[in-house]
């Protein structure tokens, strides 16, 4: 299909051409940009393109490709460095330099580079859809090779060699060709036979998160945060440490430094479960926020099905994505340049529809070659002027399982990770307790619930304490105001640049049990009539 | 190509900065135009929107004297591109590109498209290499590095620009280079403003461009001017391996310039009418801040704004916190008690701080020392609020101590007036602050 450009605003271009698909994929202009059909009416179709339009004329060509935006999948993936559209970074700039220019395509594998390929079935086998072909290395990880949506049947051929992606590795019965790869449509979320509820936890090594609120494997979180809360620091110090096989992280719509000192971390950091470089199990796609915006408000879902498809392997996998909010900005320019009604606050009314949607993509599954794998997303967002009652943060706690909120005050002390430990909640804290409970220690649970209190306690206490002075309290209110103070310093608040960036459940259960031991100790002490200042000086704190 | 220009004499409307011109024919997205009017000054524009033969442009120019009838648009066939040479260093030029320090314009070694392609992210080198300002504040707990973007949040009223003008004279890289050079856009400055800023950069032995739009000059070149600063940034830094600093002053009038267009188009406006898309607009100006793998330049950039009713929370400061590298936060109650820079310590903050210290950078004690001092200076400002309630008499003697730590802190440390200190004063001053009250540094 092709046709001519009508009109041209921002990044939504109309075209008098009918026979396209919605979400079709098109070429547009002699420069070949990348765009997608957003909207269809009578005799003309609207496009939003992924890149930059400037220099765009009207009457230059449209074309369709007749398929939908879709990413590439297979192996090569993982320590991969991508844009919105899948486009590798690293071989865009061997090929054109430090700076981005529109037009160019470059497939986002790799299809000069060998595999060794070793086939789980034989000639004679029937495969379908989700079924596993076989297995290569891809680093440290077997990366299985499933059969895609629009093949399997009879297997007539395959075998076991080195062979480049472009390369079949076998043979249908009905003639055709079995590949390594595959392609799949961005915006659909990748079939499993069916989801299992969340069962264990995603281990953060953050004690604030894995002791307080923990996250599920499977779950959804999500942190707000004002500028300056560390929302990043925190989600890459969770990049590094989760317990997890495969990390996509999402730089969307953020800084450009911040991506470059996150490479050059990662490309240096070893994975504190396996020892392995950390690039290996990473997989980044970026679009900083002076990279086109329709691209951005793709790089999610592009994102998300490279993410699926190491699920489906039995992988469980960790998304990050920093930051909703920019996402959500972005359909909110493609929207009102598409004329749309707006909702609140000049977002689409189909702004919570899409965000519950995508939500859902996370969770446990069984796959369809039968294997358990999980998909978890872990989720930024950015509310304008710290204001937590702002339409994404809103429509995000609609359906995330973990609420971290970050504190400007907090943040302000220098408490890191400034997770606010009043306003929080994880709605998965109770199951994962039992969890902690059989594999770290029985008392976990009691110490999550006494830790609690204290906090709570003293946020009382302090305000008695504003106004009647230190001497105004009992001894025992002290105490609980020290023990309090021990928590918050010593046990919540961890640099994220030192040896502590990093918490087993194990240590963390240590460090809290080490306080609650002290305190109990202590109170014994005050309640037989010593005093606080003894009892402090006496005995080595915690 | 098109072979011959084309003239259109088609104008159907004209509202505010805005023509729309009917039955024009292959007119391309971002094309600049020349608009005639009928006394025959001529002034640039640019194509807006695109709706079949109806073009929507945007004047950079007063459309006072325009009419239907008589007003030509000239198509050029091209997007807005910048003459570009060496030769542009020392050069001033208004916010069109037009030399404005009487000397001809010199003959161009390239052109180059102002909006600039984004720079691929595998290709930036972190920023690391320490700037020193001679600001203890700034160089001590909020270090400047190459290649960051760094805001001045200013208030109306303040010095921000004795600030600006006082980094610009005493910034120096530690690792000696000659090649340093300060790209200046001004954007809505009062003449008082306008001449202060000239005669600090006339002062200085480094080398300069301006891009000077004043007051009264078109609201419209105050989107262009810091479009043309960057350009001129990113071809001396990348292609000529020149360290470049970039001050944009006000980033408020360049906002508020958006903000007209944008209700000028019949946008629908976002939060205090300023339009949706600020965030990616103001993006493609911060992010052109950088370093590049391989390349010797660095483009920093430090922009100031005022934010309007002190509120951090405005859209302005806040969509820039959000995609600057920290911020340097000015503060009216430091500014009244005679404290020079009026940097308020604790909202300040810069993100690229951690690897462009220490060792081999600043030295060894300065991560430690800046922690120690904001750990303390934070315990005191909390300490001062509780004494508002108690009194001082009823606090206890650790609190007192606090007390009068973070009023020497702010006397002391942070209040220099315009003398200079180099990092390993500033470092040694924080120390000596810290063991005159017997702090520990841990």
């Amino acid at each position: 299909m092709t046709g001519r450009i009508l009109g041209i605003s921002g990044p939504t271009v109309s075209i008098g051409v009918c026979g396209l698909k919605l979400y079709e994929r098109v070429y547009v202009g002699h420069a070949m940009l990348t765009g997608e059909v957003v909207r269809l009416e009578h005799d003309r179709s609207v496009i939003q393109v992924y890149e930059d339009t400037r220099g765009l004329a009207v009457g230059e060509p449209v074309k369709g490709v007749g398929h939908p935006l879709t990413v590439r999948l297979g192996p090569g993936l993982l320590s991969g460095m991508f844009d919105g559209l899948q486009r590798p970074l690293r071989r865009l700039r061997q090929e054109m330099g430090p700076f981005i220019t529109s037009g160019s395509e470059v497939s986002g594998l790799d299809y000069r580079e060998k595999w060794d390929f070793a086939p789980a079935i034989k000639a004679g086998d029937e495969v379908m859809h989700g079924g596993v072909l076989g297995s290569v290395k891809e680093g440290s990880l077997s990366h299985y090779l499933i059969c895609g949506a629009d093949s399997g049947g009879l297997v007539r051929e395959i075998s076991g060699r080195e062979f480049r992606l472009d390369e079949p590795i076998g043979e249908y019965d009905n003639g055709r060709m079995i590949y390594g790869w595959q392609e799949w449509p961005v915006r659909n979320p990748r079939p499993y036979r069916k989801k299992i509820p969340p069962a264990g936890p995603l281990v953060t090594g953050q004690r604030s998160i894995d002791f307080l609120f923990p996250i599920a494997k499977g779950g959804t979180a999500i942190f707000p945060g004002g500028f300056g809360t560390g929302k990043t620091i925190l989600e890459q110090a969770i990049a590094k440490f989760a317990d997890v096989d495969v990390v996509v992280y999402v730089g969307c719509g953020e800084r450009g430094n911040e991506m470059a000192e996150m490479i050059e971390e990662f490309e240096n950091l070893k994975d504190p479960w396996t020892g392995k470089q950390l690039m290996e199990r990473t997989i980044l796609v970026v679009n900083t926020s002076n990279m086109p915006v329709a691209a951005r408000e793709a790089s999610i879902y592009t994102a998300v099905a490279m993410a699926e498809y190491y699920r489906d392997m039995g992988y469980h996998v960790l998304f990050l994505a920093d930051s909703l909010s920019r996402w959500a900005e972005a359909l909110r320019e493609i929207s009102s340049s598409l004329q749309e009604m707006p909702g609140e606050e000049g977002y689409p009314t189909y702004l919570a529809s899409r965000l519950s949607g995508f939500f859902e993509r996370a969770g446990m599954v069984e796959t369809l070659g039968g294997k358990i794998g999980s998909l978890t997303m872990i989720l930024s967002v950015s509310p304008p002027g710290g204001d937590f009652t702002e339409p994404v943060t809103q429509a995000c706690l609609r359906t995330a399982g973990v609420f971290l909120m970050l504190d400007t005050g907090l943040a302000h002390r220098r408490h890191y990770p400034a997770i606010n430990w009043f306003q929080s909640y994880s709605l998965y804290a109770e199951e994962l307790g039992g969890y902690f409970r059989e594999k770290v220690s029985a008392e976990w649970q009691t110490l999550h619930r006494r830790c609690r209190e204290v906090l709570q306690k003293e946020e009382v206490l302090r305000e008695v304490f504003e106004i009647v002075g230190a001497e105004g309290l009992q001894d025992a209110d002290r105490l609980l105001m020290f023990i309090a103070e021990k928590i918050r310093t010593k046990f919540l608040a961890q640099n994220a640049y030192s040896d502590d960036a990093f918490s087993s459940p194990e240590k963390m259960f240590s460090l809290i049990r080490d306080i609650f031991e002290f305190y109990d100790r202590a109170s014994e002490k005050i309640l037989q009539g010593t005093t606080l200042e003894d009892v402090l000086k006496s005995g080595a704190g915690p | 190509m098109r072979l011959s220009e084309h003239v259109y004499h088609s104008i159907s409307s004209v509202a505010g900065p805005l023509l729309f011109v009917q039955r024009v024919f292959d007119a391309k997205i971002g094309e600049v135009v020349r608009v005639v009017s009928p006394d025959g000054s001529r002034m640039d524009g640019e194509v807006l929107e695109i709706n079949g033969d109806t073009v929507l442009i945007e004047v950079f120019g007063e459309t006072r004297g325009l009419d239907i009838g008589m007003t030509s648009v000239i198509f050029t066939d091209s997007v807005r591109k910048v003459p570009l040479s060496q030769d542009i260093v020392g050069r001033i030029f208004g916010g069109s590109f037009n030399p404005v320090d009487g000397m001809p314009m010199f003959i161009p070694e390239k052109w180059t498209s102002i909006t600039g392609a984004p720079m691929n992210p595998s290709a930036r080198a972190r920023p690391e290499e320490f700037i020193e300002t001679g600001f203890s504040v700034i160089d001590g707990l909020n270090t400047l590095v190459k290649g960051q973007k760094l805001p001045v949040f200013s208030c109306s009223g303040l010095p921000s620009k004795e600030v600006v003008a006082d980094v610009l004279k005493n910034s120096r890289l530690t690792v000696k280079r000659e090649s340093f050079i300060v790209v200046f856009a001004a954007l809505g400055l009062t003449f008082h403003e306008y001449s202060y800023y000239m005669k600090v950069l006339e002062e200085m032995k480094t080398g300069f461009v301006a891009f000077i739009n004043s007051a009264d000059e078109p609201v419209m070149e105050r989107l262009l001017a810091p479009r043309f600063a960057l350009t001129t940034a990113e071809y001396l830094a990348f292609e000529k391996g020149m360290d470049v600093l970039v001050i944009i002053t006000d980033m408020t009038n360049y906002c508020d310039a958006l903000r007209e267009i944008s209700t000028a188009r019949e946008e629908l406006p976002g939060r205090r009418g300023y339009p949706g898309y600020m965030y990616s607009d103001l993006a493609s100006l911060y992010e052109r801040a950088g370093r590049v793998r391989g390349s010797e330049g660095s483009v920093t950039l430090l922009p100031v704004l005022t934010m309007p009713e002190d509120d951090i929370t405005h859209p302005i400061p806040d969509l820039t916190g959000y995609i600057t590298e920290g911020q340097i936060v000015l503060s009216r109650e430091l500014h009244r008690m005679g404290v020079f820079p009026p940097v308020d310590v604790l909202p300040s903050l810069s993100r690229l701080m951690q690897k462009g210290i220490g060792k081999g950078r600043t030295r060894d004690d300065h991560r430690q020392i800046s922690n120690n001092l904001y750990k303390y200076y934070a315990r005191g400002r909390d300490v001062r609020r509780l004494e508002a309630i108690v009194g001082r008499e009823g606090m206890t003697e650790q609190d007192r101590k606090m007390l009068d730590f973070a009023e020497s802190f702010e006397k002391e440390f942070v209040n220099q007036g315009s003398g200079r200190r180099t990092i390993a004063e500033t470092l040694d001053t924080g120390i000596g602050l810290m063991r005159r009250f017997s702090l520990e540094i841990s």
